[in-house]
């Protein structure tokens, strides 16, 4: 039997705000354990919340982006759990009036550009950090990210293949960086997602059993524990197993997900209004205006590359997913209009080769190779005073030490012979030291040709123009004197 | 002269004149705390360095050198501070309330730590850790809650101020049952930032004072808008003292019919008209009204209260302050048996209580229920309101009753706030003043409700019964 994939997702964006949701602590990352705490995000007896109006507003501003209708009315919830990172036990967030719904976002598939529904986005409070020692048989808690102020988004179950899944995270990773509302650092936690995945037969209605996996760390690791568990469920289907209703853990490690807990386990979370937080309306004026400070966004801007610069589809979707290699791009193209395909190919395959090598975001390699010095590179390349070959080697050289180009060629002696004399003397020196292909050349063995080539490079360590060498090497093995 | 027994308004005046310091009112009430609080049981903590404090006043505030008793569920900096719990015992806030502070600002000399139910679950006081507050008329009786040990030291004189709780009664229940003045203010006219709550929609802090116009004088110090209270209303704050005057000349008054029941303690409904009476012959008019949702006011309270109380109550799990029971294996052990230690009856019945309204399946036929009949409860007295100028009843159906009467029926314990309840639900403001005294010798209050964010005319229509009548100047003998 066939089988097809229900794959919903849900994404916490931490917003990037200074100060948290509810309280005036800072929200820097790193800080000594519980430094960043105060009454309200301690959760001590007494404390009240009060809305940070900067949250609401970067909230705004992706409910926007992702096409959602805005609330009316700016209402929080609480949801009641004991867990001992939550030091009022319970969370302050949005249940039945979410901030934002009924909206789409947008990705390329095999199949074309594809409506990925956004049900909804509610905004709430982080939890605390938990470190066990099971050694010491005691936890200890860091109550420094309580109160950092999250967006959680939650998709339709509309997303049909992992790969999708990942095209999702990307564009909305490209979406909230494009609006500068956050870090979207997945190590520090300001991105986090689960999944909701089932599979059904191919055809039927109805939605089977959701398995719910949390714990990825990448969104690499999302696709993964996705195909992972598509497979796991097929399995079982195929063997007419029951695929039960659960919460399941991605191990990375072992590439598996485990169960947690099943549905009968689940919390019942009793939702009821924040007294503490009493509704507002939100007005118009204010969504108005944050409409009007939105930027291009990355659908609006991969079309414009399209038809601006003649990209490809592909090019133009590699370069708007990071907005930093977006900018890039037009940096360098605003310094050398005539040469976009080129400036894309170099970034989409040799930079980003660079990049993802050394470990390092486009962002920090930005700030090493400057836009104008890839300009400068390509330049190099098209008088002739580089090779196209030497010029990767200088990439990896200045994406490490943020030297120029030239610089680097210079330094390291790696400028292009171009001169004919000298050139002329490699050939006939490489042409001395072997005869015999010389012979074979001359009877008509034309690849011998190549080698004599090769042998040349080798004796300049590359550095020979290649058309000047090989039209020089052409002329004396035509002259037939050696 | 015996300075413990004064006013603020006396004091502030001789002081003003020099003839006496603060450190001789705190001397005053000491010795006085002394000689009758092994009696009264009004403190659960006494600030010795109160005379140490009135030394180092300037002297500029507004209630400067004026003892002020706070109840135990505020929040005062490196006090403890326990809700009457032995679940927060040894918990010392690392902050003011916003009330606290405020007193600070204008020199009041916080005299302590007043005794309470159980984070304020109750209306006799007997729900405290540390044990029950008598009441000052008569020591077998309770003196009502759940600020009973705020109302019982105002009446002994053992304070000259105090501040109460109140969100069901707990202000205006004691001070009735105590023959003292307790105003539960408009939701939102004080903060309620570092009042540990008990149903945050419902809370709302007042003072319980020796007549009207000292509670004026302490609204005037604890009322405005608080930036770190969401729920505070920012609107400007009168001075309450311009408020005193005597003048209840074409006042409308509304005594609803749904108060007055047959089988009503008869003293109480006696003094209670006697009061409506005196204000008529001062110019005032009065006719029955009606609140026809009166009946399901009780209903509706022990749902929204106890839900609410269920989460906010929550956070006590022994994790980060007060009472941890020890020697648990895992942390859900350790989350029941501090729980199960901390915790009192009342407190563990109203935890109940909430979870399950507020639980999957019964949320909509009991919260979301209970918060829509609140709405038609408000809709009554807007009604009314739109004709009348104020609404009089009686505080509480009966005067304080004996220790240990209704501790095993807490259904007829609820009843005693069927007439206190409805201020709560509704946001409006209520003022409790002495009207009377049972044969027995036990006090009666008078509750006269208004308009919201109109405390003003509650002071006027107060101040001018007062001025009439003498019962504020009884005091217990102890």
């Amino acid at each position: 039997m066939k089988y097809e994939t229900v794959i919903g997702l849900e994404v916490h964006v931490q917003l990037a705000t200074k100060s948290k949701i509810f309280c005036g602590c800072s929200t820097e990352f790193g800080a000594p354990p519980n430094s960043h705490t105060c009454p309200v995000c301690l959760g001590l007896p007494g404390a009240l919340p009060v809305l940070n109006e900067e949250v609401m507003n970067l909230a705004i501003k992706v409910a926007l982006a992702l096409n959602c209708s805005v609330s009316k009315i700016m209402k929080f919830d609480r949801k009641n759990y004991y867990y001992p990172d939550l030091p009022k036990n319970f969370q302050i967030s949005q249940y039945d009036m979410p901030l934002a719904s009924d909206g789409y976002l947008e990705i390329e598939t095999s199949g074309g550009l594809k409506k990925i529904g956004v049900k909804r986005a509610h905004l709430e409070e982080d939890a605390g950090k938990l470190i066990h020692d099971e050694a010491k048989r005691f936890s200890l808690v860091d109550l420094n990210r309580t109160g950092i102020p999250l967006l959680e988004v939650v998709s339709e179950p509309e997303i049909s293949a992992p790969e999708e899944a990942y095209q999702y995270l990307i564009n909305l990773k490209a979406i909230l960086q494009y609006l500068d509302v956050s870090d979207c650092n997945m190590e520090e936690g300001s991105l986090r997602c689960d999944a909701n995945v089932s599979i059904r037969p191919e055809g039927q209605k109805s939605l089977g059993n959701k398995v719910e996996i949390k714990n990825m760390n990448s969104f690499k690791g999302v696709k993964a524990a996705l195909e992972y568990d598509i497979d796991r469920q097929i399995s079982l289907a195929e063997k007419g197993e029951r695929i039960s209703q659960e919460t399941r853990l991605w191990n990375s490690q072992k590439s598996v997900t485990i169960s947690m807990r099943s549905k009968e386990e689940a919390h019942d979370y009793r939702y009821f209004p924040e007294p503490d937080l009493v509704p507002f309306e939100v007005e118009k004026k204010r969504i108005d205006g944050i409409k009007n400070t939105l930027p291009e966004l990355p659908n609006a801007k991969r079309e414009r590359f399209q038809s601006e610069y003649q990209l490809s589809v592909y090019d133009a979707s590699v370069l708007v997913s990071d907005k930093n290699m977006a900018d890039y791009f037009e940096e360098a193209i605003k310094i050398d209009p005539k040469n976009p395909k080129t400036i894309a190919n170099w970034m989409i395959n040799d930079i980003s080769a660079a990049a993802s090598a050394t470990n390092l975001s486009f962002n920090e390699v930005r700030i090493k190779l400057k836009s104008r010095y890839l300009v400068n590179m390509i330049k190099m390349i098209d008088s002739g005073l580089i090779s196209g070959k030497i010029a990767k080697d200088i990439l990896k050289v200045a994406i490490e030490t943020g030297k120029s180009p030239y610089e680097i060629a210079k330094e390291k002696n790696l400028v292009q012979i171009s001169g004919e004399d000298e050139i002329r003397k490699v050939a006939r020196d490489v042409m001395a030291g072997n005869k015999k292909s010389v012979a074979d050349y001359r009877e008509g063995k034309k690849q011998s040709f190549t080698f004599l080539v090769g042998q040349a490079m080798k004796v300049t360590k590359g550095k020979a123009n290649p058309k000047l060498l090989n039209k020089i090497l052409e002329e004396e093995l035509q002259k037939g004197d050696a | 002269m015996d300075l413990y027994k004064l006013t603020a308004h006396q004091l502030k005046e001789l002081y003003h004149s020099k003839k006496i310091s603060s450190a001789e009112t705190v001397d005053s009430i000491m010795s006085r705390i002394d000689s009758v609080e092994k009696n009264v049981k009004a403190f659960v903590l006494v600030n010795r360095n109160a005379k140490d404090q009135a030394k180092t006043l300037d002297g500029n505030g507004r209630l400067a050198g004026i003892p002020v008793l706070v109840k135990d569920n505020i929040c005062v900096k490196d006090e403890e501070t326990t809700c009457a719990s032995k679940i927060l015992e040894g918990f010392k806030p690392p902050y003011d309330a916003t009330v606290v502070l405020k007193l600070k600002k204008e020199g009041a000399l916080l005299l302590g730590k007043s005794n309470m139910d159980e984070f304020a679950f109750g209306s006799s006081c007997e729900t405290s850790c540390y044990g029950p507050t008598k009441n000052p008329w008569n020591l077998d009786t309770i003196p009502g809650g759940s600020s009973g040990g705020s109302a019982a030291a105002v009446a002994a004189d053992e304070t000259i101020l105090a501040i109460g709780s109140d969100t069901g009664g707990s202000i205006r229940q004691p001070a009735a049952l105590c023959g003292v003045v307790g105003m539960k203010p408009t939701y939102g006219r004080v903060s309620r930032y570092g009042l540990i709550a008990f149903a945050s929609s419902l809370d709302q802090i007042g003072p319980i004072t020796k007549d009207v116009h000292d509670a004026a004088l302490l609204m005037n110090v604890i009322a405005g808008y608080d930036p770190y209270d969401s729920t505070s209303a920012d609107l400007p704050v009168p001075d309450y003292t311009k408020s005193l005057v005597k003048n209840v000349k074409g006042l409308k008054i509304g005594i609803p019919k749904e108060y007055f029941i047959d089988g009503m303690d008869k003293e109480v409904e006696k003094y209670v008209w006697d009061a409506i009476k005196l204000l008529k012959s001062l110019g005032a008019e009065y006719e029955e009204v009606s609140l026809p949702h009166t009946d399901y006011a009780v209903s509706c309270y022990y749902i929204i209260g106890p839900s609410e109380a269920s989460s906010n109550l929550a956070r006590f799990d022994g994790v980060q302050y007060g009472r941890r029971s020890k020697g648990a294996n895992s942390i859900i052990e350790m989350y029941i048996n501090t729980r199960s230690e901390g915790f009192g009856d009342e407190a563990k019945r109203r935890i109940v209580l909430g979870t399950y309204a507020l639980s999957s399946g019964y949320y909509e036929a009991y919260y979301l229920r209970a918060m829509k009949v609140r709405t038609k409860i408000k809709e009554d007295f807007d009604k009314v309101f739109k004709k009348y100028d104020c609404i009089i009843t009686p505080t509480s159906p009966s005067a304080a009753f004996k220790i240990g009467e209704k501790s095993d029926d807490p259904l007829a314990m609820y009843l005693s706030d069927i007439f206190t309840i409805s201020a709560n639900l509704s946001g409006m403001p209520a003022i409790s003043v002495p009207c009377g005294f049972t044969k027995s010798g036990l006090p009666i209050g008078l509750q006269i409700l208004g308009k919201p964010f109109d405390e003003e005319l509650l002071f006027r229509v107060a101040y001018t019964y007062e001025q009439r009548t003498d019962w504020h100047n009884w005091k217990p003998k102890l």
